[in-house]
């Protein structure tokens, strides 16, 4: 089954990452939606959240060769994990004297803000899943849009699971520590056991 | 202690006991070549062109089971490497890659001779680096070697603006170690995997080994053959684990693919469990996927977690090193036997040999490896190109020793067998067979100078069918017999060999062919050897493009 799956990997935050992460990409033909990187709580390393579309066998292929990279330092598939994720969109909306009213109560309703206001139009900040981005999205489109821009979905574990790579020094426990990453399965089930 | 980037790197070698590396000077590295008469104990080869460097490290590596270095300059130099680079990565060998680039300021200017070398190796290396400072030549060079030879080996390239060899930086010895937190090394397989897997085997009533060129690289030959009798289980071997298997053991049963052993496609195809072990169940070795073996349950032991799982649904997957792997799995394989099955193997084998030789007096391919292999005894080591002498001497050549058989597998290339010979021979003292084809052997002949040069004993024993012969066979049988930009012209390969001041001779009938071998014998120099083959002799067996195992071909009344 084909579906969206979240991947998160930590990289090391050197020149060149994201050439290397995106030739993996294209060279094996892994259909990326979307890729989003940043800093995160450790130093020195970035986070980067990817969107694949792809079956079960393809994502877990994306893991393993993108784990290959030398300088990725883990990588972990989260779709089936309790997530929660986010995207935000930038909106430019044709709104005039005439329907700013109508566009401001569609604004109400997805609780999104009013970030710009000009006299023929509005920037509309959007903060929410997919999903909810779409359909806001879709409302606006009603009303005419300018100019649009998504930032791609970020996602993070829920509770106290973390998708932080283990900072271990000793090699055999990285090892430990990748295998039990790679692959959705749980700790203690092959991956790709045919029964 | 300051030293300039240049001495750096040339400490970082010797520190790596580099005893021999390729290479090719120019503006860029020219720092670099004024320290090399500093360093008499690391030999300096001077190729006749940079791919040629590039692939005389890769067969050195193969053969010295060492990482091989190479190097070149900026620009055109380093675009020249990008063949021999991408035949290490498609074959997993280790090789550290230097070249130069144009001065810092420059870069990204378009330099005279700039190449962004590190962007275009992105997609054939295991890992690269471009150095801006000095101070970074011996941790990245560290973990060059690091990387190129641990887990799945690979080339790795470092690249080095000019004036970063010139500056200076201190010098405090080789680093100890390396701090790389993405790459931990995973030899050691999981337990439970080990578990799940002697299970399988021990289950198996049908099981067949297929060996592939981990085996070789890990140099797991006695884990393999102590597995493999133990279990009772039939080896075959890819085309890149020819001799990791030891050919004159009864347990042994050739190899598998498209112009495999036909008992070795049919016993693949046959099995109950197939076993493999650092391989990675490659098209031309399995033949159309949907169609092989589909009852199969397959175990598959491999270096390289991205490849379980890959191509195959995978019954029992064991990620590791294959010494390590096979020495933690052989306490739990049981004492097993599977006469019916060895026998069900056997008949097969009866009745499709592969040792056959025809009569008569015209050179024939797979009569001269047979001949080959008994002048000299089984024992040599034999680089080939790409193509039919290279399927030939596959087929025919009885291999033993790990590290006798040196191929381009993955990415087939042609040209291969001349200067990867060439840099093999620096690493054993032994003559060694290079078998070319005639098309391969003009593509890279100018390494006949190199050769000269060093006084390498070197056979190249040219296989000359005067035609591009293996693409001819699929014109012949699958493009109407259409022949076109196939039939080869040539020189004179005696005359070329004696331009080069390298002995040239030629056979066009068994009776010479054998008289040359003895002729040889105890000659210290490079030779050239142009065998007149039979002009359009096909390849047999045969699993035609996108057929399965079991549709292997033994004649063309069979298409």
């Amino acid at each position: 089954m084909a579906s969206r799956n979240t991947i998160v990997a930590h990289v090391e935050d050197r020149p060149g990452v994201l050439a290397r992460v995106a030739s993996l990409f294209r060279r094996r033909g892994f259909n990326i939606e979307s890729l989003t990187v940043g800093h995160c709580e450790e130093p020195g390393l970035s986070r980067m959240t990817i969107v694949v579309d792809g079956d079960d066998h393809q994502v877990d292929q994306v893991c393993r060769q993108l784990f290959k990279l030398i300088d990725v330092v883990s990588v972990q598939d989260i779709t089936y994990a309790p997530m929660l994720d986010r995207e935000l969109a930038l909106i430019k909306v044709s709104a005039s004297n005439f329907n700013r009213r109508e566009v401001l109560d569609v604004v109400e309703v997805f609780r999104a803000d009013v970030v710009d206001v000009h006299a023929e139009a509005l920037i509309i900040q959007v903060l929410g899943d997919e999903g909810k981005v779409d359909a806001a999205v879709r409302m606006f489109e009603q009303f005419g849009i300018l100019e649009m821009v998504r930032t791609g979905r970020v996602a993070m574990r829920r509770g106290t699971e973390t998708t932080k790579p283990p900072a271990i020094s000793d090699s055999q426990q990285a090892a430990a520590a990748i295998r039990a990453m790679l692959g959705r399965r749980p700790e203690g089930v092959l991956p790709f056991a045919s029964d | 202690m300051r030293l300039t980037g240049a001495r750096i790197l040339m400490e970082c070698l010797r520190a790596e006991g580099v005893e021999v590396f390729f290479g090719y000077p120019g503006g860029v590295v020219l720092p670099l070549y004024n320290t090399l008469g500093e360093y008499p104990d690391i030999k300096h080869v001077l190729v006749r062109h940079e791919q040629a460097a590039a692939h005389a490290a890769d067969g050195y590596a193969r053969v010295a089971g060492r990482t091989g270095v190479c190097l070149a300059t900026s620009g055109p130099g380093a675009t020249n490497l990008v063949t021999g680079i991408t035949t290490a990565y498609m074959d997993s060998v280790p090789m550290v890659v230097l070249t130069g680039n144009v001065a810092r300021d420059l870069i990204g200017r378009d330099g005279f001779q700039e190449a962004d070398i590190t962007g275009i190796t992105l997609p054939i290396t295991k890992h690269n680096y471009l150095l801006m400072r000095a101070s970074e030549i011996a941790p990245a060079v560290k973990e060059a070697f690091h990387i190129a030879s641990t887990g799945r080996k690979g080339p790795v390239l470092v690249d080095i603006p000019k004036d970063v060899f010139i500056e200076e930086a201190e010098w405090d010895g080789y680093p100890q170690g390396v701090s790389l937190r993405g790459y931990p090394i995973m030899d050691v397989p999981r337990e439970e995997e080990v578990d799940r897997a002697a299970e399988t085997i021990n289950a198996a009533k049908k099981p067949i080994i297929i060996a592939g060129h981990g085996v070789v690289q890990s140099e797991a030959q006695e884990e393999l053959v102590k597995f493999a009798e133990l279990s009772d289980t039939p080896v075959l071997t890819t085309l890149l684990g020819i001799s990791g298997m030891p050919e004159d053991h009864e347990l042994s049963y050739g190899f598998l693919g498209m112009h495999g052993h036909f008992y070795a496609n049919m016993a693949a195809d046959r099995a109950d469990v197939v076993i493999g072990i650092g391989m990675r169940f490659d098209d031309r070795a399995m033949g159309r996927f949907s169609d092989f073996n589909p009852t199969a349950k397959i175990v598959h032991i491999d270096i390289d977690p991205a490849e379980i799982g890959k191509n195959f649904v995978t019954h029992a997957p064991v990620n590791g090193d294959v010494k390590e792997t096979l020495s933690r799995l052989l306490p739990q394989i049981e004492l097993n036997r599977h006469p019916e099955w060895r026998a069900e193997i056997d008949q097969i084998m009866t009745q499709h040999p592969t040792d056959y030789i025809e009569e008569g007096t015209a050179l024939s391919g797979p009569w001269l490896v047979q001949a080959l292999a008994e002048a000299t005894q089984g024992d040599s080591t034999i680089v080939t190109g790409v193509g039919q002498h290279q399927m030939w001497a596959a087929q025919y050549y009885p291999y033993t020793k790990q590290r006798q058989w040196v191929t381009s597998g993955g990415l087939g290339t042609m040209g291969y067998e001349v200067p990867a010979a060439m840099g093999a021979q620096f690493a054993q003292q032994e003559p060694i067979w290079s078998i070319c084809g005639d098309g391969g052997f003009q593509m890279t002949s100018q390494e006949l100078q190199t050769v000269a040069d060093h006084n390498l004993p070197v056979r190249f024993a040219i296989f000359n069918n005067g035609f591009l012969g293996m693409v001819r066979q699929w014109q012949e049988l699958f493009y109407e017999h259409n022949y076109h930009s196939v039939d080869l012209g040539q020189p004179d390969f005696v005359k070329l060999a004696e331009a080069y001041g390298v002995r040239g001779v030629r056979a066009t009938t068994r009776a010479e062919a054998m008289q040359l071998f003895r002729d040889l014998e105890g000659y210290d120099g490079p030779v050239v050897i142009d065998f007149q083959l039979e002009r359009e002799e096909n390849v047999w067996p045969m699993v035609p493009a996108g057929a399965a195992l079991s549709e292997t071909i033994e004649s063309a009344e069979d298409l």
